[in-house]
This record gives structure tokens, C-alpha cells and sequence, in this order.
């Protein structure tokens, strides 16, 4: 990394790691340096292999589909990607995501109010169950592992207690909130939907703001040395705090593109989301550890989940197979972040 | 007993004002008395060490100076100017750096985000004032600029990793960016004590180059042949006092061991002492 050059002023430690790279210390820095590459190689594996196993998988109907079929993991996992960054995680994320569009579709249905103001609504209650968690984690300290188990249980009641067990089906919808279920053609017969679009939207802004913004460089620190975050003068709880909310806000915009998905409002549904939400992210070359790991890393890493998704069922093969190959990738992404992680260039 | 214990100029008499002075000051946690009224003086251009046993108040001192902790009583001045930081920021607002013995670098950002963490530059126009754009480009070149200033010659690529970089250069990596915000005072808190032999010899040439740009630094360390290397003065602290200010020119490693546990004794008026220069 050095150049060769910098010998001078007798701060000559340098020397110490010029030479002794060997390939495989040369590809750990290279995986250091760009977390998202191993992910990367991943997905083109699983897409060549479910492309020679059956010829309906390229299909570019079948690959529209496989990104209608990520969106809501997708966003999901964007306000995961957040949180992780900071060594914290949330459990509660797809309560939060149902729960808001639970409010959503019953504000505009029962109460009468009109499709924008409720969607606006139903994203602020994400908003707030968000700070609510940054709260629990900055005010009361306690660890966000803890803090998201109670409040998944705690939004998830309060879901079914608001929706009274009932689904809102999609003639009962407002115009607005199935807005993001309709569908966009693209060139060469890829069908997407605005959902998508959101989706997508949302990963170009916040890869620019975790990498442009004072406020990105805060939330690596912050996940990667909070005391050396502090000595450098951040406040440290409040970029959590904002972190929680914002992640809050994308649950919010998660519950608006699960409603365009399953053109419904169903207080049952997103079960396992949260889950899936951080297998995006650890599948993606993000570190539970926080500090390290980019956006679009997890934008993969909830691409190859919805390919072994679609790729299985396409091709015919059992389900099970899916948690197989799901679970056997998380663990083969996190022992290479261990390992990644001792690169000393 | 007591001429070994004074300074070339002693007494009162100098019309050089400190750079960052103490006087009086007192803190106590409960019933433990950390700072029994203690006074400090710094002055323009000095590397001052402050040395003393565990438990004498010396960090509890710097901490007080550094805005870390508030003292009870007592009253501080910088530049002549009465100050009291409820903060680090304050302090730091006001150019005074601190530099941690922990290596207080984010160890998976690099050298010019560590620099300038917490004080990142915008780009100037819509970019900045609109998209909140940082100026990494300038801020890359800045850092540089720093590191060559300070004769920090190994460290190029302030892209690379601060994890990257031996414990010497981190620790290099932090005097920069004290040197590049401290304006006043750098005040450097056992910066060796995670280091090896080597590389602590780095750090102390680093020090002697903030000398000899002119920037007065307050160097807290438990290593007397450091201290000796380097200081043009040195704070003894002990029972939460100021127990003496010597040179170590005149003064021998064992007769400050001894101010230090107490075994020998420097009377009042020699403690009030002008600066070196």
C-alpha cells in the first residue's frame, strides 16, 4: 500500500510491510479494501449455475421478477446496513415494516384520511418506533440485541391489536399506497415496478451520504472505535440516535413497498423478515462488528438471496434446499470476515 | 538541596506571560482529593513534562486542562485570558489538542478522514452547501501537507487504512491532526506507553519538531529517560500540588524520583517558577 518511495526521515517501520506480501495476504487487502467484490463473484456464480440448470431462469421476465421479489428485503436491509455499520443490529425491523404498513392502509380505509397524508403518516411511525429503539440503546444503554428482541414483540402485539387480526385486500386500498405495485416495462422485456425504482432510489442516496456526507463518515466511526469516535469530538449517542430513526424511516418506506408487493396490508405478513434482512447484509460483506462494509454490498447480498429463491423454484427443486444453501452462505460470508478482518495490508 | 531544584531564571520576575496557566486548582471525587489546590504554568515554545506518581493528580490535572473534567475551584488562563472548558470541545475550540496514550484513531478509516474526523471540510459551492459534499480531495492533500510538514516522510497515502500502519505511525497519524487543529497548546497524554522502543523514538522526534515549529506541548509520560530526552521542563505533581518545576539540566533523574515520593522537599518559594527562555 505504501509507496516505495517513503523511506525518508529515518520512519523507517514502513520497511516493515513492504516486502513480506504474499498472494494471499495481497487478495485479503484487496477483499479489505472492497467488501462488496466477494459478494459480487458470489452472485455471478449463482447466476451462471441456475442459468445452465434450466433455460426459463434468464429469462428477462424471470430476472425482472427476481428484483420485484428483493425489493422489500432489499429496503428492508438498506436501514439494516445502517444500523450494523454501527456494531448494533435490529431485530424488530420487519415489525416495524408491517406495523407501518398496517397504519398506512387502516388510516386511509378506516378513518378516512386521504392516501398521501396516510402513507406520510404510517412512514413517521416508523420514524418513531425507530427512535424508540435509538432511545433504548443510547439513553438507557442497553445492548440493541436486547433492546429489538423486546421491541419485535412489543410492535409486532401492538400490529395485530391495531389491525384487529384483519388483512386490508387491495379494492380497500388507497390509489396511493398500491402506487408502488405497478408495474414499469423496460427495454428488452424487464418488467420492474416503482417499487423497484424506490428501492433502488433509496440505495443510490444513502450510498452517496454514508460516503460524501460528514454525517456517513460519523456512523463508520461511531461502528468501528466509539471512544476514538468520541476523542475526536462526535457525539456519539446522537449518531446512533439519528441512525435508529433513519433506519426507522426506511422500515417506513419498506412498509409502503410491501403493500405494492402483496397488494395488501396484512398484519401476518413479514415474518421472517428481519432475518432476511440481515442475511442481505452479512451475505453483502458487512461486518457485524461494525465500521466496514458498503451499501451496495447488501444490495447483493439480497440479490443472491432472491436468486437461490427464484432459481430453486424455477428449476424445480425442493425449498429446503433454499435454507441450505442460504444458511451454508452466511456462514462462509462471516468466516471471511473474520478473516478479512486481520488484514494488515 | 534547594539549588538543584531551580531553574536557570527563577523568581517572579519574568514579564513572559503563560501560555496556559493553573492556579488553585481543585477536584475531589467523595473523599479523595485528586487536585489539592494545584497551580501550571506553560510557556510560549516550551515542551513541558508533567511527571508524578500514580494517584498524584497529574491526569486529573491534564484532564482539567484538556476539558475533560471541571475543576471545583481554582481559576485557568490561556493567553491571559480567563477560560473554564465544561467540555473537550471547548477546549479544543479554543486550540487546545490532546493526543491519548490509546491510539485514538479509527482503525478502518484512513489517515485524512482520522485527521479530520469530527471537523470534516465541505466542498465549497451547491455541492457543499446543498449535498453536504466532503471535500476528501482536499482534505487528502491537506493531511499530506501536514504529514510532510511534521517530517512524518513514510506515510504517502492518506487513502491507506489507519489499521494499516505500525503503532508509531498511528500515534503519528494523532500528533498531526493536533498539530493541524491545535493553534495554542498539544498536550500529549503518555503518547509512548503503547508503543515500542523504535517507535517511540518516532513519537519524541515528532515532539521535538512541534518545538521547533514554536508550539508550546504539554508531554504527560512515566518515562524518565524520555522526559529527560525532551523536556525543557519539568512539572513535578504530587499529593494533588505542584511540588517543584525543574530543568532537566540541572537536575538529576534521582533527585526528581525523589521530589517525586516525597523524600525530598523544595520549599514554597521555589515553586513559582518563570520560564526557561
Amino acid at each position: 500500500m505504501t509507496d516505495a518511495t517513503a523511506t525518508t526521515a529515518g520512519y523507517d517501520a514502513a520497511e516493515e510491510f513492504l516486502d513480506r506480501q504474499s498472494p494471499i495476504q495481497r487478495l485479503q487487502g484487496i477483499l479489505h479494501a472492497y467488501p462488496w467484490l466477494s459478494p459480487a463473484v458470489v452472485l455471478v456464480i449463482a447466476l451462471i449455475i441456475f442459468s445452465s440448470i434450466t433455460s426459463l431462469f434468464a429469462q428477462p421476465g424471470n430476472l425482472g421478477t427476481i428484483t420485484q421479489q428483493t425489493a422489500v428485503t432489499a429496503t428492508l436491509a438498506l436501514g439494516q446496513t445502517l444500523i450494523i455499520l454501527t456494531a448494533g443490529i435490529d431485530l424488530s425491523c420487519g415489525a416495524v415494516m408491517v406495523f407501518s404498513s398496517m397504519v398506512m392502509a387502516k388510516l386511509a380505509f378506516d378513518q378516512g384520511v386521504a392516501g398521501l397524508p396516510a402513507l406520510f403518516l404510517g412512514i413517521l411511525v416508523g420514524g418513531i418506533a425507530g427512535l424508540i429503539n435509538g432511545l433504548l440503546v443510547t439513553r438507557v444503554n442497553l445492548p440493541p440485541f436486547i433492546v429489538t428482541l423486546g421491541t419485535l414483540g412489543i410492535f409486532t402485539s401492538l400490529t395485530l391489536l391495531y389491525a384487529t387480526g384483519r388483512t386490508v385486500r387491495n379494492r380497500e386500498l388507497a390509489d396511493e399506497l398500491k402506487w408502488l405495485g405497478k408495474p414499469v416495462l423496460l427495454p428488452g422485456g424487464f418488467t420492474i415496478t416503482y417499487g423497484v425504482l424506490v428501492m433502488i432510489a433509496l440505495y443510490l442516496v444513502f450510498a452517496y451520504v454514508l460516503r460524501y456526507t460528514a454525517w456517513g463518515t460519523h456512523v463508520y466511526a461511531v461502528g468501528d472505535d466509539p471512544d476514538a469516535a468520541r476523542l475526536a469530538g462526535i457525539q456519539v449517542n446522537r449518531v446512533l440516535l439519528s441512525v435508529y430513526a433513519t433506519a426507522g424511516v426506511i422500515f417506513g418506506i419498506a412498509g409502503w413497498v410491501l403493500i405494492g408487493r402483496v397488494n395488501a396490508a396484512s398484519p401476518n405478513s413479514g415474518i421472517d423478515a428481519n432475518l432476511d434482512s440481515i442475511t442481505a447484509v452479512v451475505i453483502g460483506g458487512t461486518s457485524l462488528f461494525g465500521g466496514r462494509g458498503r451499501v451496495f454490498g447488501t444490495l447483493i447480498g439480497a440479490l443472491i438471496v432472491g436468486v437461490v429463491d427464484n432459481g430453486l423454484s424455477v428449476a424445480g427443486l425442493d425449498e429446503a434446499y433454499k435454507r441450505l444453501a442460504i444458511g451454508t452462505l452466511i456462514i462462509v460470508a462471516v468466516t471471511a470476515d473474520q478473516w478479512i478482518r486481520r488484514a494488515r495490508a | 538541596m534547594t539549588e538543584t531544584t531551580t531553574t536557570t531564571t527563577g523568581g517572579g520576575t519574568s514579564t513572559v506571560q503563560p501560555v496556559l496557566e493553573g492556579r488553585g486548582l481543585v477536584k475531589t471525587y467523595g473523599r479523595v482529593v485528586a487536585l489539592d489546590g494545584a497551580d501550571f504554568a506553560l510557556y510560549p515554545g516550551e515542551v513541558l513534562a508533567v511527571i508524578g506518581d500514580n494517584g498524584a493528580g497529574k491526569s486529573t490535572l491534564i484532564k482539567a486542562l484538556s476539558g475533560a473534567e471541571i475543576p471545583d475551584t481554582g481559576e485557568m488562563f490561556l493567553d491571559g485570558q480567563q477560560v473554564s472548558f465544561k467540555r473537550p470541545n471547548e477546549a479544543r475550540a479554543m486550540g487546545i489538542e490532546t493526543v491519548y496514550q490509546t491510539l485514538a484513531v479509527a482503525p478502518a478509516l484512513d489517515i485524512a478522514t482520522n485527521m479530520y474526523l469530527g471537523r470534516e471540510i465541505r466542498k465549497t459551492g451547491p455541492l457543499g452547501s446543498v449535498l453536504r459534499m466532503l471535500d476528501g480531495a482536499g482534505m487528502r492533500k491537506a493531511a499530506k501537507a501536514q504529514m510532510t510538514e511534521l517530517g512524518i516522510g513514510t506515510l504517502q497515502n492518506m487513502a491507506q487504512a489507519v489499521e494499516t500502519l505500525s503503532g508509531g505511525q498511528r500515534q503519528a497519524v494523532s500528533v498531526a491532526r493536533a498539530a493541524a487543529f491545535g493553534s495554542r497548546v498539544i498536550i500529549l497524554d503518555e503518547p509512548t506507553a503503547a508503543l515500542g522502543v523504535r517507535e517511540s523514538a518516532q513519537v519524541l522526534r515528532l515532539i521535538q519538531n512541534l518545538r521547533e515549529r514554536g508550539m508550546p506541548v504539554i508531554l504527560i509520560s512515566h518515562n524518565m529517560p524520555q522526559v529527560f530526552e525532551v523536556a525543557d521542563r519539568i512539572h513535578v505533581q504530587r499529593l494533588g500540588k505542584r511540588a517543584a518545576v525543574i530543568t532537566p539540566k540541572s537536575v538529576s533523574i534521582t533527585d526528581v524520583v525523589a521530589i517525586m515520593t516525597g523524600a525530598l522537599q523544595v520549599p514554597a518559594e521555589d515553586q513559582t517558577l518563570g520560564p526557561v527562555r
